[in-house]
């Protein structure tokens, strides 16, 4: 879940996009329509193995099934749960490590590649490290949330710290602001898209940590439910929850970028 | 002291400082852990981890190992190079294909796809093939959106020369568009080769199976703590050269464009 580029403009402007929403409906209905078209013949066709593509009636009445059972939403509730623990903790560290190095090229020259180059590295390695050092419970999985977005959010921080216009910076100091007030009335509007960026990666990033530390050793939570549901191999139950839980994701992502005004960024 | 020297010492003197602080937490760890207020059984001394480097690398094959994830990344390298560039030049050519799908390629760039590997796993089996498949389709996205940000910034003048040379389409796209996309082009194929080795060393651990990933997982289970954390080392050690070599042939593809 990276920052992977922006979408390109369409050439179209947006006043004269009008004409290609009704063809650009239909293609996509369209394309619905034969994936699932698709998948249905696969799961009659009998070329897999049985269940492990259900068909479509199966993956819906496993979807209401889900959606209807107390157990999935406290499980739900489990993961939100680590997930928030993990990026209050990653994202105060991270914001913290990100003024600090973005304030100071000393320290940033001196502890920045250390933290750039961690950040690509696969984290869920670390999970053995925190369970031995928080348990196999809950602690474990915030633990790994708060390892995962840690990284993006001090990267994100620290470069957007640099990018603030200097006449904003002179201005405040003409107006003889104190460090509280440059901090609030200055950097923190100026780097507000650079946060709120991190925070997004964070977020995606945390999600995806938590979720396989629960994957792995678990008795608890989202992650706990996929393999559950591949221990006792019902996979519309799995179906179903990865469908939820990808929706979830993509939908928080947009939500914490529309939030932050990172939309409008985007498309201008 | 000489400018030249003064230079030097700026320019030496902060990562120096950035691994004498490394050095002297390892330090007060080892200290903390000899005096008993850091518990062995859970933080092993450094000094431990740092001779068992050269047990790791003899005794549980680390070559091998390290080989078998280095085939699984490139072959999910190859597929996302050769399926990302075709699917972004389809979506750039094919305007309608592309308003209709390039949200949605957005969006699968940001769903937790690799949480898919339980299913991959009874689709496929334990094997190569389903960590081959989930770097894959995990590194994917970053490839089809940055190839059609390159197509598209092809300069106009480039595309009237072709024009005016009469090209053929794929003329024009491999003598034009393509060259002129490389450099962005590339810096997807980067980001899809990162997320393709997280994937690959994170599936390895996660289901057993493997190179790097599953000597975490193997020596974990066996509670070597100092194999384990230096295990860690090598694959932090790992994906740190391959971060850097890929961002440095990225900055020399960028300066040669």
């Amino acid at each position: 879940m990276a920052d992977v580029g922006r979408l390109t403009r369409a050439p179209a402007r947006a006043g004269r996009a009008k004409p290609w929403q009704l063809p650009v409906a239909l293609l996509r209905g369209a394309i619905v329509l034969t994936a699932l078209v698709a998948w249905q013949i696969m799961a009659i066709s009998g070329w897999f193995y049985g269940d492990v593509v259900p068909t479509l009636q199966l993956i819906g009445a496993a979807l209401v099934k889900l959606l209807s059972t107390r157990d999935f939403y406290w499980n739900l509730w489990v993961t939100v749960d680590e997930v928030a623990a993990g990026l209050l903790i990653g994202g105060i560290s991270g914001l913290v490590a990100g003024l600090v190095i973005g304030a100071n090229k000393f320290i940033a020259r001196a502890f920045e590649p250390y933290i750039y180059y961690l950040g690509p590295t696969p984290k869920i390695i670390f999970f053995p490290v925190m369970i031995m050092w928080f348990g196999i419970g809950a602690g474990s999985k915030v633990a790994m949330g708060a390892v995962s977005c840690f990284f993006p959010i001090a990267l994100n921080v620290a470069a957007g710290m640099r990018q603030i216009d200097a006449v904003l910076i002179k201005v405040g100091h003409s107006f003889r602001a104190n460090p509280w007030q440059m901090a609030i009335k200055i950097y923190m509007p100026a780097m507000r898209h650079p946060i709120i960026n991190g925070i997004r990666l964070g977020l995606g990033v945390a999600l995806i940590g938590t979720l396989l530390a629960e994957t792995k050793i678990s008795n608890r939570g989202i992650g706990f439910l996929v393999i559950q549901a591949y221990a006792n191999f019902n996979m519309p139950q799995m179906y179903a929850i990865l469908i939820v839980l990808f929706v979830l994701a993509i939908g928080a992502n947009t939500l914490v970028a529309r939030l932050g005004g990172l939309d409008t960024v985007k498309s201008r | 002291m000489s400018p030249a020297g003064r230079a030097t010492l700026q320019r030496c003197l902060p990562p120096l400082v950035g691994l004498s602080s490394l050095v002297l937490i390892l330090a007060a760890v080892e200290i903390l852990i000899r005096v008993g207020l850091i518990n062995r059984f859970i933080v092993p001394l450094p000094s431990e981890v740092a001779a068992s480097f050269g047990r790791v690398i003899v005794e549980e094959d680390i070559l091998h190992r390290f080989l078998l994830t280095a085939w699984e990344c490139l072959a999910a390298g190859i597929l996302l190079t050769v399926f990302g560039i075709a699917i972004g030049a389809l979506l750039h050519r094919v305007l309608l294909l592309r308003l209709a799908c390039e949200t949605w390629v957005a969006a699968m760039a940001s769903a937790p796809l690799v949480l898919a590997y339980p299913l991959f796993l009874a689709l496929f089996g334990r094997n190569s093939l389903t960590i081959i498949l989930l770097a894959f389709v995990a590194g994917l996205a970053p490839v089809i959106l940055k190839t059609i940000e390159g197509l598209s910034a092809t300069r106009g003048v480039l595309i009237n020369v072709g024009r005016s040379f009469k090209l053929t389409p794929a003329q024009q796209f491999w003598k034009i568009y393509f060259p002129s996309a490389l450099p962005t082009i590339f810096v997807g194929i980067r980001l899809g080769l990162i997320f393709a080795l997280i994937n690959v060393v994170g599936v390895e651990f996660l289901i057993n199976f493997g190179g790097l990933g599953q000597l975490i997982n193997d020596l974990a289970e066996r509670y070597d703590l100092p194999g384990t954390y230096a295990a860690i080392c090598f694959v932090v050690l790992v994906s740190v050269v391959f971060f850097v070599a890929t961002e440095r042939a990225e900055r020399w593809l960028t300066s040669a464009a």
